[in-house]
């Protein structure tokens, strides 16, 4: 959810025309998801300071927080969305429109759709009660261009009465060539395409039908029109310098492989990020994958794809599937405080100032952190062994070890090796504690959920979960409370290393992990 | 003839609406509703009914036999 470039990897930013490689902006961008991958040309690594480097001033400003891009900056600025959008022009075969989209938002729960008019109300209550709500979405419940007057209307009052805050939407593409200079010219930082193919037998199997110019296409047709259409958007946007972001459900048996060949398609094209979501499928969503049974992809096999494809370009792996509505930092979901009813009757001054010291504060915090980081890595300087694992963090944000193990609605992981933390995912475990502390089928549940990781890092745990995780053979980690998680994940790695080399531990491989189907629950 | 929308299927999605060529749809009671003096079954404008080709629910758009089938005038 920006540049254009070129197959040589050269992007073009912005309107000001500078030329700047790609590769500076994934050096920052890598740098903000904790950590990139090392070698390859094209790749970011490890090292860079937080800060605008040598990206030009308009890029930077686009990407620094922007939480839909960076796990980093999803820990200190939270984005809203605004269901203006109910109309769709393509049907999915994992998207049941009587439950909203399944994959794009939590089934089961009717949106509450907004007139353009109250949608901007409601940026502005949360703008003013959230000063990190940096980023404003416009992602359906349908496609924002199907409903284009509605789109652009809400853009327009944003951009009147709070143009400090970034426009991005998310989009299936069928209509995007038809909108990019509209795009361009409400000033919209960021566009997500979803693409799930570029082969168009492919496409049949995910897509019945796509409503195109007075007229529905089924089968291979409607396919090669959806993927003509996805990638000519793709291209019109990166040439103006839009960033361009893009989302993939992988389908197992039906799209997984392909997904590689999806990825250099899009990168080709100057996408400047790649974003692969399990597939959200069960019977109950009344979705056809639901019905007939496919499944999601495991927690290995979506890691798997996500590192197969990161040698091509930068993958994100925070997307928590939220909801077309969602408000808030990270895994929360603040939308209830903010219903029609409650947002007429705030009332709403809009600080600008204030919420720009807020956030010079919160910039001051993001570099202290990536320092510490830097600082304990240093201290892993010549340490020399192959193992890799993964470890789970419970984090309320702000790139701290700061969540209740009983609390945590999801848990992030982070790959640790020698070369440091690389943050790779994150699972949802929906309140495990919700019914009473110490419930049996809750705590399996989130067992299952981090089943491949050695540790997990908590602010606080009890004694009861501790000692059936320590007996699912995963360390329930609590000394780094309300330290910084990268900083902390390293110290503790480095007492690993020292446990195996002194024949203390020895180092085994963990299994799978279950990714939970259907979308985030609000706390009750 | 005119269309009708079958109120217990519809999701409120409201793209018939927008493409609905004789503005005969309109939002009622939370879902939407075809107003059957206004619907041509899109005859002279479309091949196909463009509400039915739209609507994500299957048989949700569907023939009102109520209704004598429209005729084009002249």
């Amino acid at each position: 959810m920006h540049a254009s470039t070129t197959q040589d990897g050269v992007s073009q930013g912005g309107t000001g025309g500078h030329l700047v490689t790609i590769d500076a902006v994934m050096q920052q961008v890598a740098e903000h998801k904790g950590c990139g991958t090392q070698g390859g040309s094209g790749k970011a690594s490890c090292g860079s300071a937080a800060g605008q480097g040598d990206l030009p001033t308009e890029i930077w400003e686009k990407v620094k927080n922007h939480p839909c891009y960076s796990e980093e900056a999803h820990h200190h600025y939270a984005r809203m969305h605004v269901a203006v959008a109910p109309a769709c022009n393509i049907q999915c075969n994992y998207c049941n429109r009587k439950y909203d989209c399944a994959n794009e938002s939590r089934p089961g729960v009717v949106s509450e759709r907004l007139a353009p008019e109250q949608a901007a109300r409601k940026v502005l209550a949360v703008a003013s009660t959230i000063p990190q709500m940096t980023v404003l979405g416009i992602a359906g419940p349908g496609d924002p261009l199907a409903n284009p007057a509605k789109t652009f209307k809400t853009f327009e009052l944003i951009s009147q009465t709070a143009p400090d805050i970034k426009l991005c939407l998310s989009t299936n593409g069928l209509a995007l060539p038809d909108h990019v200079d509209t795009i361009a010219r409400y000033n919209v930082d960021h566009v997500t395409i979803t693409i799930n193919m570029v082969d168009p037998e492919i496409g049949a199997k995910i897509y019945p039908w796509v409503y195109w110019n007075h007229k529905r296409y089924t089968g291979v047709e409607a396919a090669r029109l959806l993927t003509e259409r996805q990638l000519r958007g793709l291209e019109m946007l990166t040439e103006r310098g839009i960033l361009c972001k893009v989302n993939s459900v992988m389908i197992p048996g039906v799209n997984d492989r392909h997904l590689v060949e999806v990825n250099r398609a899009v990168k080709s094209r100057g996408a400047f990020l790649h974003n692969i979501m399990p597939l959200i499928s069960a019977p109950e969503h009344g979705t056809v994958f639901g019905l007939t049974g496919q499944r999601g992809p495991t927690a290995q096999e979506l890691k798997a794809l996500q590192d197969d494809c990161e040698g091509e370009m930068n993958m994100m792996r925070h997307c928590r599937q939220c909801r077309a509505d969602a408000v808030g930092l990270l895994g929360e979901d603040r939308s209830a405080e903010f219903t029609t009813e409650k947002i007429m009757e705030m009332e709403v001054d809009y600080d600008l100032e204030g919420r720009q010291a807020y956030q010079a504060r919160v910039e001051e915090e993001r570099v202290a952190k990536v320092a510490a980081k830097q600082e304990e890595l240093a201290t892993l300087a010549g340490a020399r062994s192959d193992i890799t694992l993964l470890v789970a963090v419970a984090t309320k944000g702000s790139g701290l070890i700061n969540e209740h193990f009983g609390h945590a609605k999801e848990f992030q992981v982070y790959e640790l090796s020698t070369a440091g933390a690389k943050f790779v995912g994150h699972r949802r475990v929906d309140l495990y504690c919700q019914g009473g502390f110490g419930d049996e089928d809750g705590l399996q549940t989130v067992i299952r959920a981090i089943n491949d990781c050695h540790a997990v890092f908590v602010a606080k745990i009890g004694g009861c979960p501790k000692a059936d995780l320590l007996g699912a053979g995963i360390e329930p980690v609590d000394q780094y409370a309300h330290e910084f998680i990268e900083k902390s994940a390293i110290a503790w790695f480095k007492g690993y290393l020292g446990k195996v080399a002194a024949g203390e531990l020895v180092h085994t491989p963990r299994g799978d992990a279950a990714i939970r189907q259907g979308a985030l629950i609000v706390a009750a | 003839m005119t269309y009708k929308i079958v109120a217990s299927q519809c999701t409120s999605c409201s793209a018939c609406e927008a493409e609905c060529p004789n503005v005969a749809i309109s939002e009622k009671g939370g879902t939407f509703v075809i107003n059957p003096k206004k619907c041509t079954e899109c005859i002279g404008y479309f091949d196909v009914p463009q509400c039915v080709a739209v609507c994500p629910v299957d048989n949700t758009c569907v023939i009102d036999t109520a209704y004598p089938r429209y005729q084009v005038a002249g």
